[in-house]
């Protein structure tokens, strides 16, 4: 084999693979474990390194389907981001990946989902939204839109928790929209994700084909190519690489990462400015209104402090600290627990 | 007039809750512990911030007994709401120093004890001009009534005062100030009694130390290589949490950089405390969180997972009175059946009981090794008694092992094996080798999960492999059952034994005084661990009849032990139980076992 079918750290795609996939053939599930391989694999990630964490549900199962050599962590229903923040606690050197669901995030898990983001504890963490559980065999989600039909005929009378608008309210440092479907943009969102230090949510639009593949439904195939909207075309440059292509004057947007990365964001339709706050909810709350499904970077905060950063977390692992670097002195501890202290 | 009760006698405060009284309270506690004299504190306050009633006990006892005592000698009565039934309280002979506006009437005045009526509320509007810290101050004009009274020099006072206050150190001479008003006017005015009087003693409290439960155990967390802490308030265990966090500040934190070598997190709720200990013991740290019974109940989901997927953590559970919000601020020794168990399906729990202060520290740093050991979440019992109070202890030794990190196989361990397998049994002792995330081996990585799984940790639903799984983690359970603290039994052939655990232990030591002064000896075996050592078996098999003492309504160990016992030896336990919310006394313990006893047969 060539070495130009190994990427920046000497591995081949193979490496980034993981046991095949038990979901339904067509799922968007599988279609964005595709994306997370070939993304992972152009980013170089070393698999020791990273940790993937999931809930329960067909989402939190994908972990099985990508770098098999990589430490998961399938935990419990909606529980993940407090495993993955005790983790990354314990190991600052890792780089933690959560994969979700709308089930897990939105309803069971929406507190820790919160709080997790309100730490911007440092990871990437996707929600595989298809509106439904699939699971249990085809409920509604809290992120079903209002009016939106189940496939037995039942209309959801209630409103759907935008993820997405909920993290910027929350004070989220990155977040962005994307579709199982739409690689091209989601692969560089991901690559952009893993160069942020914060909370990265990835809200990726994922038809369930068994049971949320209808007309009615607005988390379907059809229904995203017909209501997508996307703010800009993104290309994540590596750090190490030159910014090569040149562009017109205030047709690219270009965000800087600290790792020494970028995501070039070229412009579409409209200008959008992914740095203002307002002006992410803006867009998301006017797209919604006309029922679009807006994609791309919404938000990022590249200078926001990390949970471990704000913690002021020694470099080296807390998990590889030894007895003289946390225990009292003995003199100390003779002082402290003398009679009558 | 009878003799004189010499270093002997309880003294209880009773006042309002908010009025700052914790303060006077315990300077009366340091400065009679100070005369050499063994103390017992025992605080018995509401769940509320300002305005209910509190009330605080200090057992002054020769013997050194650390249990509540059952009746009342002294009293000092700060609390209108509550004087009627205060007075009640006090034992035929005892003393009551009381605010002089209170009402001696039909239902307050007996003859049969002493009363001592002292204008505080106008003496603390006379001296301290500011009525914020009136309030306080007048609790230590208490101090000095009630050390003139039983014979307590101002010098230890003062001395008790220092350590007080020892972080503002400006608030002592205020605080001296109350303290000899309450000396003069007790010289000036009241009536000198003999019946309760201090006299310095020697040899009882010498290299001994004056701590809480909860601060131990926080010691013990930082000795024991805590690295990371998730916690959700909750009374009574806060107060560990927040020790941990001012050690942590303190000897956790670079002086150069401001670099820190634990993690402290405040999380949503305890489900998430929980979920970022396993987190972090999945990843390779040692994490602990702290919690009561409410937030058990929460946890039960992660502790499930932790003991299947096979995860270090350490939980702490400052027990208080249940079922649901119950008494927040009352102790009850009642989680050890659920935590034994807890979460669905076939779970089964180490969990440590500590009685005293050392073994609060202890306990918690051994935790931590057993949780690495065995690959599994370690409950540490304690109670609001325990956790809450100031208790004498022995002094805590310097740890002198290094940590135990258990089975963790690293890179260059990966490299010289073949192959391993993350749940296989390898040594026979149902212990299986793990790899942390991180270990730099194509082979180190394995997939953690809460569903079946074979011993590669491959998802199975194979009926075999599921049964061969719970199998093994049976005979983990067992090793531990010879590792964990032992039983510590006083046995010397006696046709009739004990068994307690937890701070019931206090109550037990001086009830079998009681006992003995009846003519009916004891043995006594104190339970330190679940599960059961074989050693709880042999001591029941010696004796005809075990009691088991415990602080719950349904008598919790004494099921756990009806369903492990042989069958034959079920008949010989019976069950002794308290819970009324307060700490147990001895009565408590020595009348229903001789009411059991003699009882016609």
């Amino acid at each position: 084999m060539s070495t130009t079918n190994l990427n920046i750290i000497g591995l081949a795609r193979d490496v980034y693979k993981g046991l095949p996939t038990t979901l339904c053939a067509g799922c968007g599930h599988n279609s964005i474990t595709n994306h997370l391989i070939k993304a992972l694999y152009e980013f170089g990630v070393e698999p020791h390194r990273l940790a993937k964490m999931s809930g329960i549900g067909c989402s939190s199962k994908t972990p099985a389907y990508f770098v098999e050599q990589a430490h998961g962590f399938n935990g419990l229903h909606g529980r993940m981001p407090s495993a993955a923040t005790g983790a990354k606690l314990a190991n600052r050197e890792l780089l933690v990946l959560g994969v979700s669901g709308d089930g897990d995030t939105a309803s069971i898990g929406l507190g820790q989902y919160c709080h997790m983001i309100r730490r911007n504890l440092d990871c990437t963490y996707l929600v595989e939204n298809n509106g439904c559980y699939g699971l249990t065999k085809g409920q509604f989600s809290a992120t079903a839109d209002a009016g939106s039909k189940q496939k037995n005929g039942k209309i959801n009378e209630f409103t759907g928790i935008d993820l997405c608008g909920l993290a910027v309210e929350l004070g989220a440092s990155f977040v962005a929209r994307s579709f199982s479907g739409d690689g091209k943009q989601l692969v560089p969102l991901l690559q952009a994700a893993f160069a942020h230090r914060g909370t990265a949510i990835l809200d990726i639009v994922s038809p369930c084909v068994t049971f949320n593949d209808h007309v009615g439904s607005t988390k379907s195939y059809a229904y995203v190519k017909e209501h997508g909207f996307a703010l800009h075309t993104p290309d994540f440059i590596i750090g190490s690489k030159e910014i090569e292509v040149e562009y017109e004057p205030g047709a690219v947007q270009d965000i800087a990462f600290e790792d020494g990365s970028h995501v070039l964001l070229r412009k579409l339709e409209r200008d959008y400015d992914p740095t203002s706050r307002l002006g992410a909810l803006a867009v998301i709350d006017e797209t919604r209104e006309r029922g679009e499904l807006v994609t791309g970077l919404l938000y990022v905060d590249t200078a926001a402090r990390d949970l471990c950063e704000r913690e002021q977390l020694t470099q080296t692992p807390l998990a590889h600290l030894k007895e003289d670097d946390l225990r009292i002195s003995r003199e100390e501890w003779a002082r402290l627990t003398a009679p009558l202290a | 007039m009878p003799h004189a009760r010499v270093n002997d006698f309880t003294i209880r405060v009773a006042t309002v809750n908010g009025s700052g009284s914790q303060s006077s309270n315990l300077v009366l506690s340091n400065a009679i512990y100070r005369l050499g004299i063994p103390v017992a504190p025992k605080n018995v306050f509401p769940s509320n911030i300002e305005g209910l009633p509190t009330w605080f006990d200090v057992r002054v006892t020769a013997k050194g007994y650390q249990c509540r005592a059952r009746d009342v000698d002294v009293l000092v009565a700060l609390n209108a709401a509550t004087w009627r039934e205060d007075v009640a309280t006090v034992r035929p002979g005892g003393i009551v120093v009381h605010e002089s506006a209170y009402p001696l009437d039909a239902q307050t005045h007996r003859d049969d004890v002493t009363y001592f009526a002292v204008p505080f509320a106008e003496m603390g509007k006379k001296h301290f001009a500011n009525g914020d810290l009136r309030k306080y101050l007048v609790n230590m004009i208490y101090v000095g009534v009630l050390g003139e009274l039983v014979g307590l020099d101002d010098a230890t006072i003062e001395a008790a005062v220092n350590t007080q206050f020892r972080s503002k150190p400006a608030a002592v001479e205020t605080n001296m100030q109350a303290v000899r008003i309450g000396i003069e006017y007790a010289r000036e005015h009241l009536a000198k009694q003999d019946a309760f009087r201090l006299e310095p003693m020697r040899g009882k409290t010498d290299g001994t130390l004056f701590m809480d439960g909860n601060r131990a155990a926080a010691l013990g967390c930082i000795m024991g290589g805590c690295t990371v802490a998730a916690w959700y308030p909750i009374t009574p265990s806060s107060s560990l949490c927040e020790s941990f966090i001012a050690f942590a500040e303190r000897y956790r934190v670079d002086a150069k950089t401001g670099e820190k070598n634990v993690a402290v997190v405040q999380a949503e709720d305890e489900l998430a405390a929980a979920g970022m200990v396993f987190g972090a013991g999945w990843a390779g740290a040692r994490a602990m969180t702290s919690t009561s019974g409410p937030g058990l109940s929460l946890m039960a989901e992660y502790a499930g997972f932790g003991y299947y997927a096979e995860i270090p953590g350490v939980i702490f559970d400052v027990q208080r009175a249940g079922p649901s919000t119950g008494l927040p601020t009352r102790t009850m020794q009642g989680d050890v059946a659920f935590a034994y168990t807890l979460s669905h399906g076939d779970t089964k729990h180490v969990v440590l009981l500590p009685a005293t202060v050392e073994e609060a520290y202890a306990f918690a740093m051994e935790a931590f090794d057993l949780a690495e050991r065995f690959q599994t979440p370690v409950f540490v019992l304690s109670d609001l008694d325990l956790g809450m109070n100031a208790w004498m202890s022995t002094p805590l030794p310097y740890p002198e092992k290094p940590f135990d990190r258990g089975k963790v196989l690293s890179a260059e361990d990966l490299a010289k094996l073949e192959s391993w397998g993350r749940y296989r049994d390898v040594d026979g002792d149902g212990i299986p080798y793990r790899t942390l995330p991180g270990t730099n081996h194509e082979r180190a990585g394995f997939f953690t999960r809460g569903t079946g799984h074979d011993e590669q940790a491959r998802y199975s639903e194979n009926p075999q492999t599921w049964q061969h799984g719970l199998e093994r983690l049976v005979r983990k359970h067992d090793t531990a059952r010879t590792r964990v603290p032992q039983p510590v039994a006083d046995d010397a052939g006696r046709t009739v034994g004990l068994i307690a655990y937890g701070t019931t232990h206090h109550a037990v030591v001086e009830a079998r005084d009681i006992l003995h002064d009846d003519g009916f000896d004891v043995d006594y075996l104190r339970v330190r661990a679940l599960p059961l050592s074989s050693g709880v078996a042999s001591f029941i098999e010696r004796h005809d009849r075990v009691y088991v003492v415990e602080q719950n309504r349904d008598g919790q160990l004494y099921g756990i032990l009806r369903t492990e016992l042989p069958a034959n030896l079920v008949s010989r336990v019976h069950s002794i139980r308290h819970y009324n919310g307060v700490p147990i006394d001895a009565y408590a313990v020595a009348q229903p076992l001789l009411a059991a006893e003699r009882q016609p047969a």
